[in-house]
């Protein structure tokens, strides 16, 4: 997620209704929008991302290619990947006037293709374009929410030269997305904790809590208001009493398991807060990006499966380490489940 | 408002009773809704019957409500009182707490704990001492300056350091994740008390005190820093070593303030010309009418913030919606009456 998005929050995603998510992809709307020519595909040796959910997606599909890191990937999101991608440097991002990352440097780079990943409107069609003007690179722009990560992965996947790759990743993603029953009845609601508080929360419809929708859940925000990230009170949590709540923050996660005053609600005080890892990419936010796919699974199973959660037959780490062999190609990151006392 | 001087005296049975009703009020009020019995009920039922919480209601008012109507209470307090003797101080009616940098040096803090993903009593305490840092920073570079007037010093000083340390909380809104950290910190700049809790208060309240000492102790010299410098000291002030002290007691109440309910402009700003209106220009009248409107505003607009809309609206905005028209039509009307 860029900035744009960030600045355009509160406009930009007022027309996602949570109805039948897998039919909502507006088919009027191109995935893709590319200015310039692409090289043959079998010649893209040289991928840029702009913005982190592109690097997540490039680097899923292709990462011999991917030149850099536009986020940074220190500590433990560096120590999880694979040897030969470990030490990939931060480029920097390409956001408008948000970027980072100076186009000369982008010039001395010479990348084949730019790709973007991203809710597509017209300002940040015409940065794209102004930076193609400029520097005559290919500019791929990928409009698209998570549930048309299939797509995306295997469209990009045809430019990219690495249609087999993407064949397997975009028929993972099919399943998961499929196998979801997202019109059952009893929606169980979900909260979305984000930052050190865990008052920060995604509202209904927002690219933030896609994961939630797409796992056949509820999300436990009961405000209709179109906007993106908000700040909430522990008053509207007492009122709203969610059946789960996950978040990708330790410090939240401690401090629920600890602070009085959210002792009083019903998910914490039945076990049902649930710390997700954030490495090497989010499994549910951060970026917004095809990572979140392992999210999507672990939620569903949460939800279809809660009563009968110790007759689970295949345990939980199995399938993420299924996951990041597949995405990331790597078997490390296991580990970081172990040493949580995250229930999983 | 048209009161004359002669009637300043009877503004207290007025401003507290306001107050208290502004408190009950907010406590009848929340996205939680509760009858106003009910609250009722829930506030006298400790009297009768042993302190447990059973119910929701007990926990919405005892744990929610309360704890952030007091930290409402004491965050405008603290940022009244550090503006209004501030304003004094630098003889000047622009003025506002975070002249010397505070808000900035609070900012800084709490941004780069939430950069480096620590927990929130780390964000409010790193928030502090940002806080002091920037101060102390702008006093120690107004020192180092000797050849013009003292106030004017550190105003500049403040201004500079209070711009390095923007360019700072800039510098880490960049290096930010987007999708994660990045809204952590506007969220905090925005300033807001949905977190409030009590242990916020255990925090807080000490150092308000600790701060709003000296000048309830040094009321009647304030007034003399009002005198060109000279003339101070010809009435046998120590001009310099009340001015540290004023500035290290209304940073310590602005720090504290801040770190609890973020970055709330307005309220050290404009309160202080509000008590001013009312009470006159006299400290030791003015300081306690300010504190008792910080407080009060501060509870109001918190109100507002938590209930005109579905989500919490940022208190910073809130203040700055209510307080700016508020101000505006206080001024048309002492202007046409004075």
């Amino acid at each position: 997620m860029n900035r744009r998005h960030f600045l355009g929050l509160l406009a930009a995603l007022t027309a996602s209704p949570m109805l039948p998510a897998r039919f909502s992809a507006a088919a009027d709307k191109p995935l893709l929008h590319l200015f310039g020519r692409l090289p043959p595909s079998d010649q893209v040796q040289r991928v840029l991302a702009a913005g982190s959910p592109a690097g997540v997606l490039a680097y899923a599909l292709a990462p011999q290619a991917l030149l850099g890191w536009p986020m940074s990937m220190q500590g433990e999101k560096s120590r999880l990947l694979p040897d030969a991608y470990r030490n990939l440097p931060h480029l920097g991002r390409l956001a408008g006037r948000g970027s980072t990352m100076p186009l000369e440097k982008l010039l001395a780079l010479r990348p084949d293709v730019i790709i973007d990943v991203g809710t597509v409107d017209d300002t940040y069609l015409s940065a794209a374009k102004r930076v193609h003007q400029q520097t005559g690179i290919p500019y791929l722009l990928v409009d698209g929410r998570l549930q048309d990560s299939p797509e995306q992965l295997q469209e990009v996947g045809q430019l990219l030269g690495v249609s087999g790759r993407a064949a397997k990743l975009a028929a993972y993603a099919e399943q998961t997305l499929g196998a979801i029953d997202t019109v059952r009845a009893d929606h169980r609601s979900v909260y979305l904790a984000r930052g050190a508080d865990g008052l920060e929360t995604g509202l209904p419809g927002s690219i933030n809590t896609e994961v939630i929708a797409l796992a056949g859940g509820r999300n436990a925000v009961a405000i209709k208001s179109g906007g993106n990230l908000a700040q909430v009170s522990l008053e509207q949590l007492l009122h709203w009493q969610p059946d789960l709540i996950v978040t990708q923050s330790a410090a939240f996660f401690e401090r629920a398991q600890t602070a009085p005053s959210w002792q009083h609600l019903h998910a914490i005080k039945n076990h049902r807060c649930f710390l997700l890892p954030e490495a090497p990419f989010g499994w549910l936010d951060g970026p917004p990006s095809v990572n979140r796919l392992v999210g999507v699974n672990w939620l569903a199973n949460k939800l279809q499966h809660s009563d009968l959660q110790k007759g689970n037959s295949q345990p939980w780490e199995d399938k993420a380490a299924e996951f990041y062999q597949l995405f990331y190609g790597t078997d490390r990151g296991m580990d970081i489940f172990a040493g949580q006392t995250v229930h999983l | 408002m048209n009161v004359k001087p002669a009637s300043r005296g009877f503004h207290w049975p007025l401003l507290i009773p306001l107050l208290v009703a502004v408190v009950l009020a907010a406590l009848a009020i929340g996205q939680y809704s509760l009858a106003p019995s009910v609250v009722l009920k829930t506030l006298v039922a400790p009297i009768f019957s042993a302190p447990g919480l059973s119910s929701d209601a007990d926990i919405v008012i005892w744990n929610l409500r309360l704890p952030r109507i007091a930290a409402g209470l004491l965050v405008g307090a603290a940022l009244a009182a550090a503006g209004t003797a501030y304003q004094g101080m630098f003889r000047n009616p622009l003025v506002s707490p975070d002249i010397l940098g505070v808000s900035a040096g609070a900012g800084l803090g709490a941004s780069l704990a939430i950069l480096m993903g620590l927990s929130l009593p780390l964000v409010q305490g790193l928030a502090f001492l940002g806080g002091l840092v920037a101060v102390s920073t702008v006093y120690w570079v107004s020192g180092l300056v000797r050849r013009h007037d003292p106030i004017l010093v550190l105003v500049l000083s403040g201004v500079a350091v209070g711009t390095l340390f923007g360019a700072g909380i800039s510098l880490i809104k960049v290096l930010a994740d987007p999708s994660v950290q990045l809204p952590s910190i506007t969220f905090w700049l925005l300033g807001g008390l949905n977190g409030a809790n009590k242990e916020d208060l255990v925090f807080t309240l000490p150092l308000v005190l600790a701060g709003l000492a000296p000048m309830v102790l040094l009321r009647w010299r304030v007034n003399l820093l009002a005198l060109a410098d000279e003339e101070a000291a010809a009435l046998g002030v120590d001009v310099a070593k009340l001015r540290r002290i004023l500035i290290v007691a209304a940073t310590l109440m602005t720090a504290a303030a801040v770190s609890i309910a973020g970055i709330v402009g307005w309220v050290g700003l404009v309160i202080p010309h509000v008590a001013r209106l009312i009470a006159g220009p006299e400290f030791s009248r003015l300081l306690p009418t300010s504190i008792l409107l910080g407080g009060g505003f501060l509870v109001i607009a918190d109100t507002l913030a938590r209930s005109v809309a579905s989500i919490e609206l940022p208190l910073g905005i809130l203040t700055a919606l209510v307080g700016a028209p508020a101000f505006i039509w206080l001024l048309a009307r002492t202007g046409r009456t004075g």
